[in-house]
Formats: structure tokens, C-alpha cells, sequence
């Protein structure tokens, strides 16, 4: 009974702690992220246009002007569609060679030498700037004489020197590769890192009881990962939808806007031209909100599949 | 019998894989390699074998066209490093602090908080990036390298990633224990948690670091003045027609500004795959 008494009082007078350690995250929080945040979706509601001008004058007549002005913008819609594009090629081969990865190297029947410079070596073009290397490959994929083209011409794979940032399939399937290329080992470090997570006791039962690897990696080690995977699916996601850096520095939209993406668009709109803060706010309330929709429904697709 | 077939199984499917993991690392290194050779022939060269694995000797002669451009690597990497270290050891210590608020301690509006962190963290930069830059501008910020420190203090990503972890291997019981020998709670978050947090610092220092030092966008707006240029903004500034020409100069370019990013990589991937390790070990 006392001891209830003790807890309970402990519990109490401990709480204050929680609060107190969270405050300098919640301050800094209130300020420079949730104010900016609302302060742009003020914005789109506004006419507020022109360099440096931060007045806010609330749009009288239609009051969704922005919005229904960016909607019916056929580049914004091609923009969305591109980002899609380029995300989706990119996840799929990211995710099945970051898990091909993770079961080999995790496999207790393979022992695999050299893992750890596999992992250096997969992780490395993730910590190089992405600006640096869309720039790379842009003059690795040179035309009329680049080192991509060199080499497949050498190899007899083409006939003629190929103008890949010039064609939308070839420069959209490059872009892809790059975000591919930079971002299947950070995913399969942190899937490897699932899995020594996972209780080995649990792999030991499987193996007294005759499973092979294959039923290891779908009955046990894959169900395990799912709040791992679904945290890199998450993220991969948001980051793939506010792609900028890549296309931006590949080939800044060209050809003909196919690789433009909608983080490009709201720079376009708000940082060069005529600077319409008011416009480019609506695009972001619109790609903010389609980010959410869409996180949302991967959260709630993975929890229900038990 | 059978077991020997098994065995010979095994090898082959080890030499497969072997083969896949082999063609993966030179897919990684090979760009890489390409620009750092490149970096060191002429334009006349790279124009007529662009691929070569033999370094030439132009290496002086394009850093010559390089160096005759507005481009100053040394201030790039001075802005990059200033606001890389600086973010970087505010997001790890104010995440671990708000982390360690979310796991050693009962208080109502908890779960709250932590559901109000995984929302919050899915709000990418560019979304916000009209309504920082306007207030940034507004109260004299833009054109400071504070504008891009200050909000490191609180990083959603962060913060979930310390949780995780503390959920996972952080002994509560240390804390009973700190409270019996009458160890304030500050001091215990700083001289007892902090140091069995070190892998979990490490590893998410090594992710905001990297992080930081890459961002392009948010230094593009916020910083407008050629002295306060981040190394990613003025690498993208080698697009520029002008270098095109250049093509030793352009690889040069590239090559320096990755430099620095290599070594700190080779030096701290221990870490990385130590922390990844350690991660896992159930405290």
C-alpha cells in the first residue's frame, strides 16, 4: 500500500522533468518550423509577389485564386506526375536490392568475407552532396563524347554516340539511378540493423526446427522488419516527393519540363521570375498535403496487414 | 553424398553472390574514380578517350582554369563546416534531451507529443520554404549562417531515431538508482545517459552531419551573398556555361569539393557500421 503511495508520488513529481526536457525542442519548434509553416499557408491566400516582399494582403474576391490558378496549371500537373515517376523507378530496385543485401549478409549459412567494405563502399555515394554527383553524371552522360558513351560504344552495346540528357526516358532513367545509386545502401544498413535487432533466439528456434533461409527471411525476418520497413518506405517516400537537388542540378527540367519536379516548380515560382510567394505557398500547401495523404495511407496499409 | 551436394550448392551461391556484391562496389567507386582521373587531363584528352584509368599530368593546368573563376572553395568549405558542426551538435544533444523526456519519464501528454513528432517529421523543408525564408528575412536573418543553425535544435528525424533506440537498449534502472544517490535529473541525463547514448549520437551525428552539409535548397534561398555560399551552392554554380569547356576544370571542381566529404567518410565508417552493430546489442 505505502509502496503504491511512494510510486504514485514519484511518478507525479517526476513529470515535470518530461515537460521541462522537451521545452528548448518545443520553443525552437514553435518558431522557426511551425511559424514559417503557417505563415506559407497564410501566404497562399495572399497576392503577395516581387522580391523581398513580405506584405500580406488577403485576396477579397476568390479566395482560392492561388490554388485553382496552380490546378489548372498543366506544368504544375506535369511536375507531380514526373516526381511520381521518378521516385517510384527509383524505390522499387532500392528496396529489393537493399533486402537481397540484408538477407545475405545477415545469413547465418553464408558467411559472407568483406561485409563490412561491402557496407562502406554501398553507404559511400550517400554521404557525397547529390548536387556534386547529379553534376557528375551529367558529364559522365557527355554528348557527343562522354565516358558513358565511350564505354558502350567500345563494348559494341551502341552503335552511335546517344544524347541521354537530351530524351526524357534516358534522362528521367538516369535521374532514378542516381537516387537508386545514392540511397540502396543507407536503406540496407538500416534494414541490416533491423534485423540484429530481431532476437536471435527466435533464428536459433527456426533453425533447431529445419527451416531454410528462404523461410527465415519471409516467416521470420521480413514480419519482424515491417515497422523498420515501414519507417524507410516513410521517409523515402517524403524525400522522393520533395526531390529538388538532383533533377536540379541534372538538367534543371529539360527536356521539355519532363524531369521537372514540384519542388522545382515552387523554387521556380517563388525564387526566380517574378518571385509569386502567394502562387508557389499554394503549390507547396498542395504537394504538402499530397504528402501527407500518401504517408498516411502507407502507414495505416502496413499496420492493418498483421 | 547428399551433404557434399549441399556444400557444393552453398559455393556457388556464394560466388554468386560475391560476383553481385563485386559489381555493386566498382558501380559505387567507379564514377568517383572516373572524376578523380579526369581531374587531372586536359579537355583534349577527356575529348578523345573520356574513359581512362591513367592519370595524366594536367592536373596544375586545370586547376589554373579552375582557380581564375569567382569560385572560392576555401570560403564554400569554411560556410559548409561552420553550419555542419554547429547544427550538428545542436540536433544531437537537444534530441537526445527530448528523446530521454520521452522515454525516462511519465507525464500525460507523452504519447501525444511523440505522435505530434512522427507528423511533424514528414513536413520536408521545401513545403516551408516560403514562410522561412519570409521570416528569416523579416527579422534579419537572411544572409546569416544562424538561419540555417538555429532551427537544428529541434529535428523530428532525430529525435524518433534516439527514441527508437533508447526504447530499445536504454537500462531505466541506471536512472532509479542515479535518483537514490540523490544525482539531480539534469546532471543524470548528462553524465549517465549521455555516455550510453554515445553509439546512437555517433550514428545519428554522422546521418545530421551529412545531412547539413549537403542541403542545398534551404542555403540557396536563405543565403544570397557570394561570401556566404555553401560549398553544394557553389558547386551548382559549375553548371555554368563557362566551365563547360572545361571539362578537366569541371572534374576538378567536383573532385575538390568531395574531398573533404571522403576523408571524414573513411574516417568515421567505422562508426557507422560500429553504431549500426552496436545499435542492435540489447542493453
Amino acid at each position: 500500500m505505502t509502496a503504491k503511495v511512494a510510486d504514485k508520488k514519484r511518478g507525479f513529481s517526476y513529470a515535470k522533468y518530461g515537460y521541462l526536457f522537451v521545452l528548448p525542442f518545443v520553443l525552437c519548434f514553435l518558431v522557426f518550423h511551425l511559424y514559417p509553416t503557417l505563415r506559407t499557408v497564410l501566404l497562399a491566400f495572399t497576392d503577395c509577389k516581387g522580391l523581398g516582399n513580405t506584405s500580406m494582403n488577403f485576396l477579397k474576391s476568390d479566395v482560392f485564386a492561388n490554388f485553382t490558378k496552380i490546378l489548372s496549371d498543366d506544368v504544375f500537373k506535369l511536375s507531380l506526375k514526373n516526381t511520381a515517376i521518378l521516385w517510384i523507378v527509383n524505390f522499387i530496385p532500392q528496396i529489393f536490392f537493399a533486402l537481397l543485401f540484408t538477407a545475405w549478409f545477415t545469413s547465418k549459412r553464408n558467411k559472407i568475407k568483406g561485409q563490412g567494405f561491402f557496407k562502406v563502399v554501398f553507404y559511400m555515394p550517400n554521404i557525397i552532396t547529390a548536387a556534386t554527383i547529379a553534376i557528375l553524371f551529367n558529364a559522365l552522360f557527355a554528348y557527343p563524347v562522354g565516358p558513358v558513351n565511350s564505354l558502350l560504344q567500345e563494348w559494341g552495346i551502341i552503335e552511335k554516340q546517344y544524347d541521354f540528357v537530351a530524351h526524357p526516358t534516358s534522362a528521367r532513367l538516369i535521374i532514378s539511378f542516381i537516387q537508386f545509386w545514392m540511397w540502396y545502401g543507407y536503406t540496407m544498413i538500416t534494414l541490416i540493423s533491423g534485423v540484429l535487432g530481431i532476437n536471435p533466439e527466435i533464428f536459433e528456434a527456426a533453425e533447431i526446427d529445419g527451416a531454410n533461409d528462404w523461410d527465415v527471411f519471409f516467416h521470420i525476418t521480413l514480419p519482424n522488419l515491417k515497422s523498420i520497413l515501414t519507417y524507410t518506405l516513410i521517409t523515402s517516400l517524403i524525400g522522393g516527393l520533395s526531390m529538388y537537388d538532383i533533377p536540379k542540378m541534372f538538367n534543371a527540367g529539360q527536356p521539355m519540363n519532363t524531369t521537372l519536379t514540384t519542388s522545382m516548380y515552387i523554387y521556380n515560382k517563388a525564387f526566380s521570375g517574378s518571385y509569386l510567394y502567394a502562387q508557389a505557398s499554394a503549390a507547396s500547401m498542395i504537394l504538402f498535403v499530397l504528402i501527407g495523404i500518401c504517408s498516411i495511407f502507407v502507414f495505416l496499409s502496413m499496420r492493418d496487414q498483421k | 553424398m547428399n551433404k557434399f551436394n549441399k556444400r557444393d550448392g552453398n559455393t556457388l551461391v556464394k560466388i554468386f553472390i560475391y560476383i553481385v556484391c563485386i559489381f555493386f562496389a566498382i558501380l559505387s567507386l567507379w564514377p568517383f574514380i572516373i572524376m578523380v582521373v579526369n581531374s587531372t587531363r586536359s579537355t583534349f584528352e577527356i575529348q578523345q578517350h573520356a574513359v581512362s584509368f591513367i592519370p595524366s599530368s594536367f592536373l596544375m593546368h586545370n586547376w589554373k582554369v579552375f582557380d581564375g573563376k569567382s569560385f572560392n572553395v576555401g570560403v564554400g568549405l569554411k560556410n559548409s563546416a561552420i553550419i555542419a558542426i554547429c547544427s550538428t551538435v545542436l540536433t544531437i544533444y537537444f534530441s537526445t534531451l527530448t528523446a530521454y523526456a520521452l522515454v525516462a519519464y511519465q507525464w500525460k501528454l507523452r504519447n501525444a507529443f511523440f505522435t505530434f513528432i512522427l507528423c511533424v517529421m514528414m513536413i520536408p523543408a521545401v513545403v516551408t520554404s516560403i514562410g522561412t525564408y519570409q521570416f528569416m528575412y523579416r527579422i534579419g536573418l537572411s544572409n546569416n549562417l544562424l538561419a540555417l543553425i538555429i532551427p537544428s535544435i529541434s529535428a523530428p528525424a532525430a529525435v524518433f531515431f534516439m527514441r527508437q533506440f533508447m526504447v530499445a537498449s536504454f537500462p531505466l534502472e541506471i536512472l532509479d538508482s542515479a535518483r537514490v544517490d540523490g544525482s539531480p535529473e539534469f546532471r543524470t541525463f548528462n553524465q549517465i545517459a549521455l555516455p550510453i547514448m554515445k553509439p546512437a549520437m555517433a550514428t545519428q551525428g554522422i546521418f545530421s552531419f551529412v545531412g547539413t552539409w549537403n542541403q542545398l535548397f534551404l542555403p540557396s534561398i536563405l543565403l544570397t551573398r557570394k561570401e556566404l555560399y555553401t560549398l553544394p551552392v557553389m558547386v551548382s554554380q559549375l553548371k555554368g556555361d563557362i566551365y563547360k569547356v572545361e571539362y578537366g576544370s569541371v572534374y576538378l571542381g567536383l573532385t575538390l569539393t568531395v574531398l573533404p566529404l571522403f576523408v571524414i567518410y573513411f574516417a568515421l565508417s567505422k562508426y557507422i557500421i560500429a553504431g549500426v552493430a552496436l545499435g542492435s546489442v540489447k542493453g
